[in-house]
């Protein structure tokens, strides 16, 4: 195979100087402008390994010139963020919740914040605008366990109920069937009692009896009148608004083996300010008290 | 040109060494990361291999391909930071074998939800995700309630973890089916437990011993929630 580089007559193009069984072939070469392209790239990474951190060693790696770092970026990104927002932000964590209410244009900072925060944290559990669900609270009705107030409410979101944090609200409702604390015939009187209580009928006699079931059994932790007691979690019976006993079956239900909910701590995951913006939010929601 | 093209093209030996050495390239640049990667993995507090029923939790996770639509990454950008939590670090995944990354959030990531939700709200949004969040495009997962979970596996499964590199102990391996079955149980002596797997988190359960609900219920719980972010040493050890 002969080398020779010669001028394609009928092109006028040179060519490769390969031949193969008489065939010749054009040369074509690449475009000026590709090649430069691709020499500017070459460059440009070579420029890349020196100013990045790029080749991995024994202990570590080329930490480049400029000292870039993902990590102390999103930190500095933070940081930056948290001082943006520390104009109101730390005057909110500074006052207590009643006096950041008070101030309107505080007030306005911390429902704006809350309900952002409501959104990405408490919306999965009490639904959109605090509607609730079967098993978690309704924070649009008045109907309070651990009460209503704006401090009451934010020491519930800090440390939870039955979370396992020290300061949680804890109470346990008794397991009136399945520890035969009660007779089942007294359960379905109490249970009729209490259902009278819902708005409904129920028959009068056993009414009376489940009355005084009530007041030996039940008003202890959930009052004489049924009233509820923020100081263990019981709610108020005389409403429409139930956590897991809406029906008859379900107070006995309830009665026999009760459910009890569980709330998380937020102290380990939001901030106070946060918390504090939660707070105004949800006592806005309906049924602050 | 120091070497001309055409005795490349001619001497098939020293065309195979040139294909050798610029593949073997290739190789090495994707090989060299993993020979540091003692060095790679920051060392802080807190990090433990899988409880057993976490980890036939994990499986189940793997099983069900939560991973096609859920990824445990928070990146380290702003955004992330934000709405999840403290990005993830290397070591807190460092048990996984795979690990679970992901790369696709049709659902939120998941790297920091332990502890985010009660396991009764796990309980019900596996069952009926749209009972919970009205929006959701979830599948519902409630035949998982309704599965027992196997047992006999996890001491064989915890050894051939401890071949690849997770440092169980054999006092774990021992107590493995003890312990699966003690966390899906509310009313048991957990000081023992809890000694071999700190915060590990105990979730319901029934009578009838853990299903694999309780088993994948138990692994979100504890997602994320190894490391002590607020310990100031944490800050020091992950840089």
């Amino acid at each position: 195979m002969p080398t020779k580089v010669e001028k394609d007559t009928f092109s006028g193009r040179d060519t490769t100087g390969h031949e193969w069984d008489g065939l010749k072939e054009l040369n074509t070469p690449l475009p000026k402008w590709w090649l430069y392209v691709l020499a500017a790239t070459v460059v440009w990474g070579v420029a890349l390994l020196v100013l990045y951190p790029s080749i991995p060693y024994g202990p570590g790696h080329t930490n480049g010139l400029l000292g870039y770092s993902t990590r102390a970026r999103v930190d500095a990104d933070v940081k930056a963020l948290i001082a943006q927002r520390a104009v109101f932000m730390d005057k909110i964590a500074a006052l207590p919740v009643e006096k950041v209410k008070a101030d309107p244009q505080l007030d306005a900072m911390a429902l704006t914040a809350g309900r952002i925060a409501f959104a990405n944290n408490c919306q999965p559990c009490h639904g959109a605008g605090g509607g609730g669900r079967p098993g978690y609270p309704n924070l649009a009705s008045d109907v309070w366990r651990w009460g209503g107030t704006l401090a009451q409410i934010e020491r519930t979101i800090t440390h939870g109920v039955r979370s396992g944090d020290p300061d949680a609200h804890v109470s346990q409702m008794p397991r009136f069937g399945a520890d035969a604390m009660l007779k089942p015939e007294q359960i379905q009187q109490v249970a009729d009692y209490v259902w009278t209580l819902y708005g409904n009928q129920a028959a009068s006699a056993s009414v009376a009896a489940g009355k005084q079931v009530f007041a030996d059994n039940c008003a202890v932790c959930h009052g004489d009148n049924a009233q509820g007691n923020h100081d263990v979690g019981t709610p108020p019976l005389r409403s429409r608004v139930h956590l897991f006993a809406n029906t008859r079956d379900e107070i006995v239900a309830q009665i026999n083996n009760p459910r009890m909910g569980v709330m998380p701590a937020w102290n380990k995951r939001l901030d106070p300010a946060t918390i504090r913006s939660l707070a105004i939010y949800v006592h806005s929601l309906g049924g602050g008290e | 040109m120091l070497i001309r093209h055409e005795w490349i093209e001619r001497n098939a030996i020293l065309l195979l060494v040139l294909v050798l050495i610029t593949v073997a390239i290739g190789g090495i640049v994707e090989v060299i990361p993993l020979f540091t990667i003692e060095t790679t993995v920051e060392h802080v507090k807190g990090v433990r291999p899988y409880s057993p029923l976490e980890l036939a939790g994990r499986d189940i996770y793997v099983r069900e391909g939560c991973y096609l639509c859920h990824s445990q990454q928070i990146r380290a950008l702003k955004d992330e930071v934000e709405r999840y939590g403290h990005y993830s670090l290397a070591a807190e995944s460092m048990y996984d074998h795979p690990f679970q990354w992901g790369s696709k959030r049709i659902g939120p990531d998941l790297a920091r939800v332990g502890g985010k939700y009660s396991s009764e709200w796990h309980y019900a949004h596996l069952t009926d995700p749209e009972a919970v969040v009205p929006e959701s495009l979830m599948p519902r997962y409630a035949f998982l309630a309704e599965t027992p979970l196997r047992q006999d596996r996890i001491a064989a499964k915890m050894r051939t973890l401890r071949e690849l590199g997770t440092p169980y102990t054999d006092d774990q391996i021992a107590h493995a089916r003890d312990d699966l079955v003690a966390q899906a149980t509310v009313d048991t002596d957990l000081d023992t437990f809890r000694k071999r797997w700190p915060k590990a988190v105990v979730v319901p359960g029934n009578a009838n011993g853990p299903t694999e609900m309780d088993a994948l219920v138990a692994y979100l719980q504890v997602l994320g929630t190894m490391v002590d972010f607020a310990d100031v040493s944490t800050e020091q050890e992950k840089q």
